[in-house]
């Protein structure tokens, strides 16, 4: 996952939140696919997503993964966009995770998601923050 | 041809700590510290949040308070910071690439002490008004840090201010009228390469840096418009501390009133290279038109650049469409303790 090219392809999805709708039958895949899960079709076009959502599900790991052990416990929801489309996503500044109701407004803001180490690259997306 | 701020935007981190939590832990004086530099609490950023995505955020608020424009227009990017979170490799890259602006725009770094973040927004005013782009954006954000138990650790904060200038006069929410900058080299605070955190030169970072170049560039920018103290709805100084903005303005003959609405500092502490573009933020945010407006940044090293503006019938449109300074400065905030304020600004010497 420290891959420097790889993270680069992934710049318009994780920076821009660029999702690719299917010119076939309009279904919006985020992160963007090369065959459309509904109706096979090759054929996309870039679409911004919202920032605005709402939460549908949440969890708390509290034993996270290389590159979010200083983060833990990692609080990470499903959330809803304002276009319909679902993103699974960390939620940052939330001091008790009890805090967090399903269906609480949230928005997307631009966050650090880790780095590789202190020598690495550091890897930037969105995270959910409660909307204020 | 008129030039001037077209959007603009903050950010301010969530997390606060009180300044007698770090004096608990050094056993100093708190009530010292707060008599002596107007300090209550600052601003700490999370484990997530760094220069270049407080730098997105006020940029994202700058664009939605410039109305409907197309990013690709923005011909220059200007990302002020002494927090840089590379050594080597662009701030500004990631800013202008999350902003939707690349690839045709110039890009830069800039790095001035706490005047980083007004050297952006000189750059980007001046390549508008030379006619080279439509729009420019200065950026000015830090995430700065001061050594465990030192007096700066008291003061240093973080936070994000993004301008967006441009010339077409029915978008200018500002007009720039002027602009001055005064410099010397006076060594009252450094960081040499590696070095984690900054040393200074404790009491010489007054009088021979911060009033002398503050006062010098605010007089020069009043002696070049013919402009004076009175004539101005508002003035911002920078603001390391509570202290030291509010005694600057008094002795340039500014008062209270005009004074206060940029005053952030006792409860934001000092966001280095957005200490001073926050101020005008929170001064954007609640200014009538025809105000004219004073903004006098200090960089150690050391620098003063002035802006004179004057704010124009556009600015009612677009005070409430972005989040307003203050109401990031004084609501849902989360408070920490000392130990996970080092743990979050990576004081903690961790394992392999």
């Amino acid at each position: 996952m420290f891959s420097p090219a790889r993270s680069w392809r992934e710049f318009p999805q994780r920076y821009r939140l660029e999702a690719a709708r299917c010119t076939v039958c309009g279904k919006i895949h985020y992160p963007p696919r090369l065959v459309c899960s509904a109706c096979r079709g090759r054929t996309f076009e870039t679409v911004a997503m919202p920032r605005e959502g709402a939460v549908v599900t949440f969890t708390t790991i509290h034993v996270p993964p290389k590159g979010f052990t200083e983060q833990s416990p990692l609080d990470i929801a499903i959330v809803e966009l304002a276009n319909g489309v679902r993103v699974m996503v960390q939620v940052a500044d939330l001091p008790e995770a009890d805090e967090l109701r399903i269906g609480d407004p949230v928005r997307l803001e631009f966050r650090r998601i880790c780095d590789d180490g202190e020598a690495g690259l550091i890897f930037y997306g969105h995270k959910a923050v409660r909307a204020r | 041809m008129s030039v001037g701020i077209v959007g603009y935007g903050a950010f301010i981190p969530r997390r606060r700590i009180k300044l007698e939590e770090i004096a608990k832990v050094w056993g100093a004086d708190a009530a010292s510290y707060r008599r002596g530099l107007q300090l209550h609490e600052k601003s700490v950023p999370g484990k997530d949040e760094d220069t270049i995505t407080m730098s997105v955020e006020a940029a994202r608020r700058a664009l939605v308070r410039a109305g409907d424009l197309d990013p690709a227009a923005i011909g220059a990017v200007y990302v002020g910071s002494e927090s840089h979170p590379y050594a080597v490799k662009p701030s500004g890259t990631v800013v202008a690439e999350a902003l939707g602006i690349t690839p045709q725009v110039h890009v830069a770094d800039l790095e001035f002490a706490c005047k980083a973040g007004t050297e952006g927004m000189f750059l980007a005013q001046a390549l508008v008004k030379a006619g080279e782009v439509e729009y420019a954006l200065g950026i000015g954000a830090d995430t700065s840090q001061g050594a465990p138990g030192d007096a700066l650790e008291y003061s240093a904060a973080a936070g994000a201010a993004a301008y967006l200038f441009g010339g077409d006069s029915d978008r200018i929410l500002a007009e720039v009228v002027a602009t001055y900058s005064w410099t010397t080299d006076t060594p009252d605070f450094w960081r040499r390469a590696y070095m984690h955190y900054p040393r200074h030169g404790s009491r010489f970072t007054g009088e021979p840096a911060y009033f002398r170049h503050i006062m010098s560039s605010a007089q020069g920018i009043m002696d070049k418009t013919g402009l004076k103290p009175q004539e101005f709805a508002h003035a911002i100084f920078h603001q390391p501390n509570g202290k030291f903005p509010i005694r600057v303005g008094k002795r340039l003959g500014f008062t209270t009133a005009q004074l206060e609405t940029g005053w952030l500092s006792p409860w934001l502490g000092n966001t280095y290279s957005g200490a001073s573009p926050m101020g005008l933020t929170a001064v954007l945010d609640i200014a009538r038109p025809g105000d004219l407006v004073l903004i006098t940044s200090f960089g150690s090293g050391a620098g003063s650049d002035s802006f004179v503006l004057r704010v124009t019938e556009r600015i009612s449109e677009v005070q409430d469409v972005a989040p307003i300074t203050r109401v990031q400065l004084d609501n849902d905030k989360i408070y920490v303790d000392y130990g996970t304020y080092a743990k979050l600004r990576g004081k903690i010497r961790m394992g392999e």
